[in-house]
């Protein structure tokens, strides 16, 4: 028995035969498939502002969710205490769903070792509570000195530890801990009554010890850097003046503008969607749906990122998908309801909030893989333009494929050269027609720094993005001018 | 309902019963040598089902609950939340809680809420309205909503789903100035969302209904089309030149730009100089037709309470009166932080009356006085910067002219500041949305930039 298990089941006598008395329970209707799922998380935030620790919280979580599968239909219910007796009343409460009959055979567990995308570590013990909040003190101390125009600093950690168990009827049986830690500067500059804020920050499946770490290319440690970043993009701001408005070529970063892939097509291409037939990309498999230099992944066995599974909340291994090669879109992400409705096999995209919300079709890392060009030429390429190196976060309508994403950070581009800072501003276009529009491909392929969170039918959860440096020749760009 | 039935309803017993052990936590701390702390403490039970194309999709039990822990100790402050509600987390939860105030700095503006702020005695709003309703009678409700949709018109073929969520709970809030306080609520509502085509061509829209007492919802049949005429009006949209034009932003996204309002004054923004609206009490920051109140005890009413999250009282305030900002939006730390006194807005604001007298009308006089502009009916993305104002969404709507929605637009984005765009304000239709915590018609705006070909 691993610790997941004693933890989550055997210290609330908890054991296989009742896992398995329960799912059969289930299969007195028409349930195609169950399965229940334990979870039990510690999350802890500390923040620093104006030189001082002024919060610290501490959060626990642990329950267990019961589904049931008939055909389209979903029952679902939950609890927030683990014993045999309301694990039965979550199941008699979610096999409702299906009419009366016979389910589907309860296959006999089988234990998997899927490959561990990231270790099993507790980050929460990493560092002792006096490190924490010296690491606080310190990316504030080196906010203030990066500049003296710093006049206010918010720094937080956060750290999670989260253990899951998933048993299913269809033989499932797997368990993961996944570890989780965030560090964020946040910084206010003044300058001749001007004010602007910036952020910056990054995290990993990983301790703390991540932040003490020097990231590859850099020469300081990443908590040093964040502040530096922060500091950077606000100062740049403050000087920015007023964005364009209207259609231009747009040359967007590498690394976390990868939020451009995440909106533009990665929603679009979620199995739900497509098998309910509501995706602007439904049906298009084998068909172009980007330009030839495009191809994106989406990829849960990077080690130790944000985005990254080792499993996901149904217990399939977390796996590389190509979804776009060479502009053609090759499939979809699913979770096992989707793949079984549609006919394929499952990717490992099954991801749920926690016990209390449903699993689907959800990303993981998306990125673009690195093409030909170097990032000067795609600049050099664009008489007039943007250069939009950093983003809010974005939105999309994955039905008429509308998407949008704000940037933090842009530049005006005139005469292949980047020249003067402008104001963050939103970008719109339509999915499919963007993704065409690609005309050139960096080889620089970055991710981000750990700080993606994505949100669907109201459920958020981690996840990483990633692109070379790319040029699109026309998207709308949101400015006042 | 009477009191004796109250009695034996389980909500109302739980509750009495969730106040003993809110009041056993505070003890707890209080033991742990705390020199004070708070607890609050939820729990939520619903049904929540959703149909598609006639189909029953998902039938979803929710039973959520949590209990958050703040404690104080010589000006250091720990908090600690759980959503496992056994003995056993719950004492966990308050030894980290306590554990964390050893670690965190003394902040003099740290604490609980005054206590003659408080609300020992809070009002009854009226907010718990439980409906009794079978699975299958849920299940019906949403298959006619869909259907309704459906029935409307050929191109409106697909329906992404029609649900019915029905929630009840309570909230308890107790400190250790004594205040021991909570109310059992209910939440009701039925959406549809619908998917159109034409050629090429896919749009969806949706359309809802909400309110905490189930007889109040609107009936299935027009929630369903509503939401089938919505997602038919959208279809072949068109983009627009870009430039300079009136918007008149229709009341049910009109909340939103008094969102971006609340955030400038709200005292977590305003104590770290990260608003446009500093020191702007008693200032022009809208036309001087326009009025904002709040009245946080309306009966019913979806964003009623008598006591904010730190259970300070609610009370009857003006907002803007003739244009001008009367009152900034503070908790209690906020306020120590501004030298001012807690509003009463820890958790949000309580609903706000937007009225502009004179300068209003109904949706068909807003178009009017629109003339030939943008009708902006759908906002995305999070392009606000409440630093300096700073706007730029997403957006789409209709192309108006002289009066008359000439044709859908899609793909565009709209831009301004938001100190200007307050100012900016020409009229604020009478054609009121109840639905939220804002209660306004359409906003039209003089001019904003729109982008597009």
């Amino acid at each position: 028995m691993n610790s997941v298990e004693k933890s989550l089941l055997s210290d609330s006598q908890i054991d296989d035969d009742i896992l398995a008395k329960t799912l059969k329970s289930m299969m007195s209707r028409q349930v195609d498939y169950a399965d229940l799922y334990f979870q039990a998380s510690q999350h802890e935030t500390w923040v620093l502002e104006d030189g001082i620790v002024k919060e610290g919280s501490y959060n626990i979580e642990r329950g267990v969710g019961v589904r049931a599968i008939s055909g389209e239909k979903t029952g679902f219910a939950y609890s927030d205490d683990i014993t045999p007796a309301a694990i039965q009343q979550a199941a008699d409460a979610a096999k409702g769903i299906a009419d009366s009959g016979t389910g589907a055979t309860v296959k006999a567990f089988s234990r998997q070792s899927p490959i561990q995308v990231y270790q099993s570590v507790e980050p929460l013990g990493s560092l002792t509570q006096e490190q924490k909040i010296d690491l606080l003190h310190q990316v504030e101390a080196h906010a203030r000195q990066v500049d003296s125009r710093v006049t206010q600093v918010i720094a937080s950690l956060s750290g999670v530890y989260e253990t899951v168990l998933v048993s299913a009827s269809d033989g499932t049986y797997g368990t993961d801990i996944r570890p989780l830690v965030r560090l964020n500067c946040s910084v206010l500059v003044e300058e001749n009554g001007k004010r602007e804020r910036a952020s910056a920050g990054g995290g990993a499946r990983t301790d703390y010890s991540y932040f003490f770490e020097i990231a590859e290319g850099d020469n300081k440690p990443r908590y040093l850097a964040y502040a530096e970043e922060a500091v950077r993009q606000a100062l740049v701001n403050i000087v920015a003046i007023e964005a364009p408005a209207g259609t231009f070529p747009v040359v967007l970063g590498a690394g976390w503008p990868g939020v451009l892939l995440h909106e533009a097509v990665g929603h679009g291409l979620e199995g739900d969607f497509n098998r309910k037939g509501s995706s602007a990309f439904s049906g298009k498999v084998g068909q172009k749906v980007a330009s030839e230099l495009c191809t994106i992944v989406d990829d849960g066995t990077l080690p130790n990122r944000r985005g990254s599974i080792s499993i996901d909340d149904e217990g399939t291994p977390g796996q590389y998908n190509v979804l776009i090669e060479n502009g053609i879109l090759k499939g979809y992400m699913q979770d096992k309801h989707n793949a079984g409705l549609m006919g394929v096999k499952p990717t490992g995209n099954g991801r749920r909030e926690s016990y209390a919300h449903l699993p689907m079709p959800r990303m993981t890392n998306t990125y673009m893989l690195a093409g030909e060009s170097s990032p000067e030429d795609i600049i050099k390429s664009v008489k007039k333009g943007i250069y939009a190196p950093n983003f809010a976060g974005g939105q999309v309508d994955i039905t008429s494929g509308k998407f949008v994403f704000t940037s933090s950070e842009a530049y005006l581009i005139e005469d292949g050269e980047i020249t003067t800072p402008v104001k963050g501003a939103t970008l719109i276009g339509n999915g499919p027609e963007a993704m065409k529009r690609i005309s050139m491909v960096g080889n620089d392929l970055k991710l981000d720094g750990g700080v993606g969170v994505c949100g669907k039918d109201g459920q958020s959860i981690p996840v990483g993005v990633g692109q070379p440096t790319l040029k699109v020749d026309g998207m709308t760009v949101g400015g006042t001018q | 309902m009477t009191q004796a039935s109250k009695s034996h309803d389980p909500i109302t017993n739980q509750l009495s019963e969730v106040k003993e052990r809110v009041a056993k936590v505070l003890e707890l701390a209080k033991s742990l040598g705390v020199d004070g702390a708070e607890v609050a403490m939820s729990r939520q039970q619903g049904l929540s089902v959703s149909t598609r194309m006639g189909e029953v999709e998902n039938v979803e039990f929710t039973n959520d609950g949590g209990l958050g822990i703040t404690v104080y100790r010589e000006g250091r402050k720990g908090s600690a939340s759980t959503a496992d509600l056994s003995e056993q987390a719950l004492t966990k939860a308050v030894t980290a809680a306590v554990n964390i105030a050893k670690y965190t700095s003394v902040d003099d503006c740290s604490g609980l809420a005054d206590k003659a702020l408080l609300a020992m005695n809070p009002v009854d709003l009226d907010l718990y309205h439980p409906h009794e309703i079978s699975t299958q009678e849920a299940i019906e409700l949403a298959k006619s909503c869909e259907e309704s949709a459906l029935s409307v018109d050929a191109r409106a073929g697909q329906s992404d789903g029609a649900s019915l969520d029905t929630f009840s709970g309570f909230k308890v809030y107790g400190n250790s100035h004594g205040q021991l306080v909570g109310y059992p609520s209910t939440r009701h509502s039925l959406s549809c969302v619908m998917i159109a085509n034409d050629g090429d061509d896919m749009e969806r829209d949706y359309a809802y209904t909400v309110n905490r007492d189930f007889a109040l919802l609107e009936s299935a049949e027009s929630v369903g089309k509503q939401a089938a005429q919505e997602v038919l009006a959208r279809l072949k949209p068109q983009t627009l030149a870009t430039g300079k034009v009136p918007v008149l932003f229709r009341a049910d996204i009109a909340n939103t730009i008094w969102g971006h309002f609340i955030s400038a004054i709200s005292g977590g923004n305003l104590y770290r100089k990260s608003s446009f609206l500093l020191d702007a009490i008693g200032k022009d920051v809208f036309p001087n037709f326009l009025n904002i109140s709040e009245r946080p005890h309306i009966a019913k009413a979806l964003a009623s309470s008598a006591f904010d999250n730190e259970g300070v009282l609610t009370q009857d305030r003006d907002i803007i009166t003739q244009g001008a900002l009367q009152s900034y939006l503070l908790t209690s730390y906020s306020a120590r932080k501004l030298g001012l006194t807690s509003t009463g807005h820890a958790g949000g604001i309580h609903n706000w009356l937007v009225d502009a007298q004179g300068h209003d009308g109904s949706f068909d006089a807003m178009l009017k006085a629109l003339g030939t502009g943008l009708l902006v009916t759908e906002l995305m993305g999070q392009g606000v910067n409440v630093v300096n104002g700073d706007y730029s969404r997403g957006a789409a709507g209709f192309w108006v002219e002289n009066g008359e929605i000439a044709y859908p637009v899609s793909e565009i984005t709209i831009a301004g500041n938001l100190a200007q765009m307050f100012k900016g304000i020409v009229a604020v239709g009478s054609d009121t949305d109840l639905r939220g915590s804002i209660r306004t018609g359409s906003i039209l705006i003089d001019e904003m930039q729109i982008a597009g070909h």
